[in-house]
C-alpha cells in the first residue's frame, strides 16, 4: 500500500526539483521549513521526529534541500520523511503545508482490529503492521 | 351608535395617539453610530407613496421600541437610549424606489451570547410591516465588545487541520447519494469508497435523518466502520459528517453521543433545527471535541431574492459567533446561486480576523472577529474535477470541496472518481505553489495530471462540457471602478 498522508501522496513521488519549488514556496510565504522522519506511520502519530529545529531564518531553498539529503544518509529507505512548513503568523501558528518526501521501500500498511461490544457497537484499533518490530528494525 | 369625534391636536411628544416614527427619535441623520452599536443595513422598498426616511425610521423603531402609537411608558426608561436610529438612508445604486437604511442599535438592547434575542430583535416583527413592499437585511457589524460574548466555532479551522493532519490543500468530500432509500448496509459500502479512494469526508444529506428504510443508529455503524477500514487501508485520517438533526434536543444529544460513542470525529446539523439547538450542540462539540458541520437547509427561502429576506452574508456571521465549524457557501461555478463577488464575501465573514468594508463583495461594514476562531466554508453542489482550477481561484485553499456527483458518478466507480477529484486538486495545489497562472493554465494541469491517472482522464471526458451558466440573483449592487490616484 501507499500511505496517503500530506498534501502530494497522490501524485507521482516528487523529485528534488519540485520539493525545491514547494520549499522556496513556504519561503517566499515567510513560513520556517522543517524536516521530520518517522517509522511509526500511523495516522495519529503526530510527532515525528525532527531533523533538528525548523528552519526560521533560512531563505535559500537549497539550504533546506541539503539538510533534507544529510536526514537522508541516515534514514532513507528505512523511515518516512515529511517537509513541513510553519507559519507564526496570529491566528494560525500552525503548519502551512505538510507532504512527505520520501518513503521505506516497502509499507506493510494497517491492520484493522475490531473489539465487539454492546449493542453491536465496535471499538476500532488500526495497527501498523511496521510497528510490530522495535523502532529502528522496522523498514 | 358610537359617537366618533376627532382626536385632539397634538401638543407634545408623548401625548396619545399615532404620530411619524421620524419625528419620534427613530431618525437622527446627525447620529455617530457609537463602536459598540450594533448597526444594520436594510435594504427597504416602500410602498408606493411612502417617504422613504419615514419608511426607514418605521424599520429603526418596529425593530426596537417603537408600536404603531405613541405610549407614555416610555417615559419610565431611558428611552432615547434603547430607541434604534436610523442615522443614514442611500438610494439603491440603478434600483428605482429602492433605499439602504443604515441603523444603530445599542448593545444594551441585546442579550450576550444569543443569536435568538439578536435575531427576535433585528427581524422579528419588522418584515411584515404594511407600509413597505419588501425589506432585506443586507449586512450587520456586530461589535467586538458582542462578539466576545459568543463561544464562536468550537474547532476552527486550523485545529480542524491538526486534528485531522492535512494541511496546505482545500479538504474533499461528497455528500452521499442517492440521498434517500439506501438501506445503512449499502450507504456505508458508498462510504467507504469514496473515503478509500482519497476524499477526506463523506457526507450525510440534510434530509438523511432517521427514516424507515435507514434507521439512524444502522447508518451510524455501518458509516464507522466504512471510515475505520478507509483509514486503515490509506493510513490517513477520515470522517463522515453523522446528521444528528432530529425533531427535538434530546434526541439531538442522544444521537451525537452516540457519534462520539463510535469514535466519530464530526457531526453534522441542519440550520433547520433552529438558532438555540445550533447553540446548544455547539456547546455540546465544544465539550467533546467534535467537529461541527452544519448544512445551510432551507436558506434560500429568505437569502436569494435581492428585495426581501435576509442577507446570506447575514447568516454566516450569525452562525460563526453561534458557533459552527463547517458551513456551505457556495461553489460559484456549481448548480446552486452564487455570484463570484458575493460569495467572496460569504468566504471572507466565514475565515477572516478582520473584513474591511468591501462593496463590492456585499459587505458593507468593518467587521473585527477579535481571536474568535474560522469556519471552514464548504463548496457543494454541481462541481467536478475539470473544474478544480476555477475552484482554487475563486475559493482558496481553506475550505471543503463537495464532489457528490463528481464522485458517485465516475465511470469507473466512486474510488476512481474520489482518486480523481484528489489527484486533480493535488496537481493544482502543486502547480500554484511553483508560481505558475494555474487558472489561466488549469486545464492543461489537469491533462499532464491525466496522463499518469486514468480516472482524472475518464472524469475530465466525461464531465468536460458541464458548466452551469446562469444569472445570479443575489449579485452586488455596488461594482468597483478605477480612479486615477
Amino acid at each position: 500500500m501507499r500511505i496517503t498522508q500530506g498534501t502530494f501522496s497522490f501524485l507521482p513521488d516528487l523529485t528534488d526539483d519540485q520539493i525545491t519549488r514547494q520549499i522556496a514556496y513556504c519561503q517566499r510565504n515567510g513560513w520556517a521549513v522543517n524536516i521530520e522522519f518517522t517509522d511509526d506511520p500511523h495516522p495519529r502519530n503526530t510527532y515525528w521526529e525532527m531533523w533538528g529545529q525548523p528552519m526560521f531564518d533560512f531563505k535559500d531553498p537549497a539550504a533546506v534541500l541539503y539538510e533534507l539529503k544529510e536526514c537522508r544518509k541516515v534514514h532513507k529507505d528505512r523511515s518516512y520523511i515529511r517537509v513541513s512548513a510553519f507559519d507564526a503568523t496570529a491566528g494560525w501558528e500552525s503548519v502551512r503545508l505538510s507532504f512527505i518526501a520520501d518513503r521505506p521501500l516497502e509499507e506493510p500498511g494497517f491492520a484493522l482490529q475490531r473489539q465487539e461490544g454492546d449493542g453491536r457497537s465496535i471499538r476500532y484499533t488500526t495497527r501498523a503492521y511496521a510497528t510490530d518490530k522495535p523502532a529502528g528494525d522496522r523498514y | 351608535m358610537n359617537v366618533v369625534t376627532a382626536p385632539a391636536k397634538r401638543t407634545g411628544r408623548y401625548d396619545a395617539g399615532v404620530m411619524k416614527y421620524k419625528e419620534m427619535g427613530y431618525f437622527d441623520l446627525d447620529y455617530q453610530p457609537k463602536d459598540t452599536d450594533i448597526l444594520a443595513c436594510f435594504r427597504i422598498t416602500p410602498q408606493d407613496g411612502v417617504d422613504a426616511d419615514e419608511a426607514a425610521a418605521a424599520v429603526a423603531g418596529e425593530s426596537s421600541t417603537a408600536t404603531w402609537t405613541v405610549v407614555w411608558t416610555d417615559r419610565l426608561t431611558a428611552c432615547d437610549q434603547y430607541r434604534a436610529k436610523c442615522y443614514r438612508v442611500d438610494p439603491v445604486p440603478g434600483a428605482p424606489n429602492q433605499y439602504f437604511a443604515f441603523i444603530a442599535y445599542d448593545i444594551e438592547l441585546f442579550e450576550p451570547n444569543s443569536i435568538v434575542n439578536l435575531s427576535a430583535s433585528i427581524i422579528g416583527n419588522v418584515f411584515g410591516f404594511k407600509p413597505l413592499k419588501a425589506l432585506r437585511l443586507e449586512d450587520m457589524r456586530l461589535p467586538i465588545a458582542y462578539v466576545k460574548t459568543f463561544n464562536g466555532p468550537p474547532t476552527g479551522i486550523v485545529v480542524e487541520r491538526e486534528r485531522l493532519d492535512k494541511f496546505g490543500r482545500p479538504l474533499l468530500g461528497a455528500t452521499v447519494k442517492p440521498k434517500l432509500g439506501l438501506s445503512g448496509r449499502n450507504y456505508g459500502r458508498v462510504v467507504y469508497e469514496a473515503l478509500k479512494g482519497g476524499l477526506d469526508f463523506t457526507k450525510d444529506d440534510e434530509n438523511i435523518n432517521s427514516q424507515s428504510f435507514m434507521h439512524w443508529r444502522d447508518r451510524f455503524l455501518y458509516c464507522m466502520e466504512a471510515v475505520n477500514r478507509a483509514q486503515a487501508m490509506t493510513g490517513e485520517v477520515k470522517g463522515t459528517y453523522l446528521n444528528v438533526s432530529a425533531g427535538d434536543m434530546e434526541e439531538i444529544y442522544e444521537r451525537a453521543e452516540f457519534a462520539k460513542s463510535l469514535g466519530s470525529n464530526i457531526v453534522m446539523i441542519d440550520l433547520v433545527i433552529g438558532y438555540s439547538a445550533i447553540q446548544s450542540i455547539s456547546k455540546w462539540c465544544r465539550r467533546n471535541d467534535m467537529i461541527l458541520h452544519l448544512h445551510r437547509a432551507g436558506h434560500s427561502t429568505y437569502t436569494r431574492q435581492k428585495t426581501h429576506g435576509v442577507s446570506f452574508r447575514v447568516i454566516a456571521k450569525w452562525m460563526r459567533l453561534a458557533g459552527v465549524d463547517h458551513i456551505h457557501a457556495g461553489t460559484v461555478v456549481g448548480k446552486l446561486e452564487g455570484d463570484p463577488a458575493t460569495t467572496k464575501g460569504y468566504y471572507d465573514i466565514c475565515r477572516e480576523s478582520r473584513n474591511p468594508q468591501a462593496l463590492q463583495n456585499g459587505l458593507f461594514f468593518d467587521q473585527d472577529w477579535g481571536g474568535i476562531r474560522k469556519t471552514m466554508p464548504v463548496a457543494s453542489g454541481g462541481i467536478h474535477a475539470g473544474q478544480m482550477h476555477q475552484l482554487l481561484h475563486h475559493l482558496g485553499e481553506d475550505c471543503i470541496m463537495q464532489f457528490g456527483g463528481g464522485t458517485i458518478g465516475h465511470p469507473m466507480g466512486i474510488a476512481a472518481g474520489a482518486q480523481a477529484n484528489r489527484v486533480a486538486l493535488e496537481a493544482m495545489i502543486m502547480a500554484r505553489n511553483e508560481g505558475r497562472d494555474f487558472l489561466a493554465e488549469g486545464p492543461d494541469i489537469l491533462a499532464a495530471a491525466a496522463r499518469t491517472c486514468t480516472p482524472l482522464a475518464q472524469a475530465l471526458t466525461v464531465w468536460k462540457d458541464v458548466t452551469f451558466d446562469y444569472a445570479s440573483t443575489d449579485t452586488p449592487d455596488f461594482v468597483p471602478t478605477l480612479t486615477v490616484a
